[in-house]
């Protein structure tokens, strides 16, 4: 008992201490931990956040994921196989060393060297060749014409060749090579438990609002909003989908809400004759699969009744999806609609396809990936059973879902995919084209086919000139949504929340950066 | 005695043997740690470069032929996720872990069984209902509910104590510890305080029974004849002929509270090594799954034999036993 009172005389002394601490001191806590420091170590949003802090980039996603120069001050393509950028002059390295084009060009050197990355970089670089040109100018030159350039270059921070020349990842980690040209200094890293960092005053966009920043995971959301609560922290990320109404109304606790890049849409296996979950009424396999028929897959679009998911289950924290990328981006075909919901006209276009009683097919979702997505699911399959298909749902772990959907497992299935890029190709390539292994078309599930498409994706991804390629990529969108190669449902929202007199500028990658706290009082 | 501890050791080689086989194969069973650590946009040749830096393009059994030639040179794998040795990722996780197992199973055993005897002696009395009745609750209430309800009252209502995270540390022995730091004692206190209800209502009623059946016994009955005060009485002869099972319980707890403290060190965010096998688990970061289970079983083995010297300690008979054979 004598430790017990000692204990809680100790953690009064110690919250007094806390709260005398410097105001200039910012506590984030986020859902997701990064996996290391090294800036080059795995491409995940959780990863380049950390990144963001310590250096900088040579163009930048801003907050609604437009380019904005970085270390690069400007950029152009001289034609189409080859890019020139114009670096910022007068930046330093945080041990005062001048920024150069070398430092760009062993970067280029240094990314394809980070063994085990357990998510390379280097599909960034592959085929892009750099050379300093002078000082303060890079040329990248690619063998065929490449018109991803500028979203490629954003995801890869710029290293220093001196403190970076023969560094492993360990040297990263340890802070002795994390010398960045960003507005944090790394001070501590322990994994876990806390990223601890301070300002740089010399910052070439000017001194950070924070002296001191420190960055804890708490992954479990309950724990993440009582942290918040309890003083411990001053933002959190992923505020839980069923706390946010409750927070919102929470005078002592300011939510901070945006559009994020991540739309969240139904997948039908509309290219196989066979389909495995795809079975008549008395649990035979049905041959042949009935959603290569269009009115089949229309039929099954108009019972989902899109509003009612985002008001109810969503509770309102969605916004209706069109298609593949949300409002804003790159590539958005403004001609689409939500998807209408009529399950009269669906009944009857069943019926025309030749399944006046329905079939039956399982719905496959995630239960611990996307918001709500275990309720979705459930929330589709009630709908869909409406006009006569009987729907069973199945919900899997993420650790298994993707890999068992690759397989070919699966008939109907709820996917997402964030637009990384700030424009439409990822999705393009990666969900509407038909699948070949090996090539940039591969590797994650789909269920669509269309040769016609194929054509207009592939001539868009060897098409530089903007205006031209975001024609192409529309075009592309619109025929496949309108065919419903999938079934776009909603795009989700970002929420952080923090103490009050702190407001947080909203990303839509869903980045929590010290940069964009802002202090009102 | 050393022929039984000898014995208990080729015993152990066996359980190793058999373990790394069901932990290697049952862990890759488990869907594709290549889908989950690659960026979304990560591409055909991309994929296939991950693949091979991992050595997941080898079948089966010659990674586990790798993983069993390295194990036996005292190399677990390299974590997928953080590149580090897996060892070094978990040693780095054990201190948390242990200072709040260690924590925690001390005030189970200074509150637990003072509690428990007093509860044994008078079973009728206010008193000694309500020790009961509390390690009713302690038991059947689920942690993670206790944990939130601790940090709901605790930090968030009355402010007293921070409600998540491992406060400052400082080293000792090599080791970074927060026991000896007013921060990190308040940081600790009630992570450690959950996970200890659940064993102080365990040694609570063990205790208790233990108690209820010895005061009986010819032995005590005897003792007081012999003229004894009450007080030596229980706390040298009852005292030691209930510790048995206790120890037996407690032994095989402590295992448990440093393997296994998931829950806790979820709710409370404690940089332990139940966060890292939970979160491992979720990236289907093999080798720190494989590595971690490994040393579990290691530590498991430990605990039992260090648990039978402790009877022959306290029970003559197990050390005759032993001699005989």
């Amino acid at each position: 008992m004598k430790n017990l009172l000692a204990g809680l005389v100790s953690g009064v002394a110690a919250t007094l201490l806390w709260s005398a601490a410097s105001a200039d001191e910012l506590k984030l806590a986020v859902k997701t931990e990064t996996s290391g420091i090294d800036p080059h170590w795995q491409t995940l949003i959780v990863n380049i956040q950390i990144d963001r802090h310590f250096f900088d980039h040579l163009i930048e996603f801003g907050d609604k994921m437009e380019l904005v120069p970085g270390l690069a001050a400007s950029w152009k393509a001289l034609d189409d196989k080859t890019w020139e950028f114009k670096l910022r002059e007068g930046v330093k390295w945080q041990d005062g060393s001048p920024f150069t084009a070398d430092d760009v060009v062993f970067t280029w050197e240094r990314i394809p060297q980070v063994v085990n990355a357990p998510g390379p970089f280097s599909q960034y670089i592959r085929g892009k060749k750099v050379t300093k040109v002078d000082d303060f100018t890079v040329r990248v030159s690619t063998e065929a014409p490449y018109p991803l350039m500028e979203t490629d270059v954003a995801q890869f921070a710029i290293v220093s060749r001196k403190n970076g020349d023969g560094a492993t990842s360990a040297d990263y980690n340890s802070g002795k090579a994390t010398i960045g040209t960003g507005p944090f200094k790394f001070v501590e890293y322990v994994s876990g438990d806390r990223i601890v960092m301070k300002a740089n005053p010399d910052y070439w966009r000017g001194k950070p609002k924070w002296d001191r920043v420190t960055i804890k995971p708490i992954k479990s959301g309950p724990s993440r909003v009582a942290a918040l609560r309890a003083g411990d922290v001053d933002l959190i990320d992923f505020v839980p989908p069923a706390d946010i109404n409750t927070l919102k109304k929470d005078s002592s606790v300011s939510v901070w809400q945006g559009s994020s890049n991540r739309p969240v849409f139904l997948h039908l296996d509309t290219n196989r004759d066979l389909s495995p979950s795809m079975l008549t009424n008395d649990g035979k396999p049905l041959w042949p699969n009935p959603t290569r028929d269009w009115k089949v897959r229309k039929a099954i679009s108009l019972a989902i009744n899109q509003e009612a998911i985002v008001d109810k289950v969503m509770e309102g924290n969605a916004i209706l999806a069109t298609q593949l990328v949300p409002p804003g981006f790159f590539g958005y075909n403004e001609d689409l609609k939500p998807g209408e919901y009529d399950p009269d006209r669906a009944k009857k276009l069943l019926a025309e396809a030749g399944y006046p009683d329905g079939f039956r097919v399982t719905l496959n979702g995630t239960h611990d990936r996307y918001i709500n997505d275990k309720q979705i699911v459930q929330t589709v399959a009630q709908m869909v059973s409406r006009i006569g298909i009987k729907v069973e749902v199945r919900t899997h772990p993420v650790a298994t879902y993707y890999t068992t959907a690759n397989t070919g497992a699966y008939s109907f299935w709820l996917g997402s995919h964030s637009v990384s890029t700030g424009e439409p190709s990822a999705q393009l390539n990666h969900l509407i084209h038909t699948t070949w292994p090996g090539t940039p078309y591969c590797c994650t599930p789909r269920g669509y086919s269309n040769p016609r498409v194929d054509r207009i994706i592939e001539k868009g991804m060897v098409t530089v000139d903007n205006d031209e390629r975001e024609k192409l990529f529309k075009q592309a969108i619109g025929i496949a949504v309108e065919d419903i190669a999938v079934i776009p449902l909603h795009y989700q929202l970002n929420t952080w929340a923090s103490r009050p007199g702190i407001e947080y500028i909203s990303r839509l990658d869903e980045m929590t950066l010290a940069q964009n706290v802002i202090k009102t009082k | 005695m050393s022929v039984f501890i000898i014995r208990r050791l080729m015993q152990s080689v066996v359980v190793v043997f058999v373990m790394t086989l069901i932990v290697f194969f049952g862990v890759m069973v488990i869907g594709n740690p290549v889908d989950i650590l690659i960026g979304q946009d990560c591409d055909g040749p991309c994929r296939e470069q991950v693949i091979r830096a991992l050595g997941l393009h080898l079948p089966l059994h010659e990674q586990y032929f790798v993983f069993v030639k390295n194990a036996l040179k005292g190399e677990l794998g390299v974590s997928f996720r953080a590149g580090i040795p897996a060892i070094h990722l978990i040693f780095e996780r054990m201190p948390a872990t242990m200072e709040l197992a260690f924590s925690a199973m001390f005030m189970a055993i200074v509150i637990g069984i003072p509690l428990g005897m007093w509860a044994g002696l008078k079973p009728n009395s206010v008193s000694g209902k309500l020790i009961m009745g509390g390690s009713i609750l302690g038991f059947s209430l689920p942690s993670f509910w206790v944990g939130l309800m601790f940090i709901m009252i605790f930090a968030v209502a009355l402010d007293w104590l921070p409600a998540t995270g491992r406060g400052d540390t400082i080293p000792v022995l090599g080791l970074q510890l927060s026991l000896f730091t007013l921060d990190g004692l308040s940081h600790l206190i009630l992570p450690a305080i959950n996970l200890a209800l659940f064993k102080m209502s365990l040694v609570i009623r063990l205790t208790r029974a233990g108690m209820r059946e010895a005061l009986f016994m010819d032995y005590v009955k005897f003792a007081y004849a012999k003229g004894l005060g009450q007080r030596r009485v229980v706390l040298v002869h009852v005292l030691k002929n209930i510790l048995i099972p206790v120890v037996t319980v407690l032994g095989l707890e402590l295992g448990n509270v440093i393997a296994f403290s998931v829950v806790t060190e979820t709710v409370f965010s404690w940089p332990g090594m139940g966060k890292l096998i939970i979160d491992s688990i979720d990236v289907l970061d093999r080798p720190v799954v494989v590595a971690y289970l490994m040393i579990t079983v290691f530590m498991f083995i430990f605990i039992n034999l260090v648990v039978d010297i402790f009877y022959s300690m306290l029970d003559p008979r197990v050390r005759l036993q032993g001699a005989e054979r």
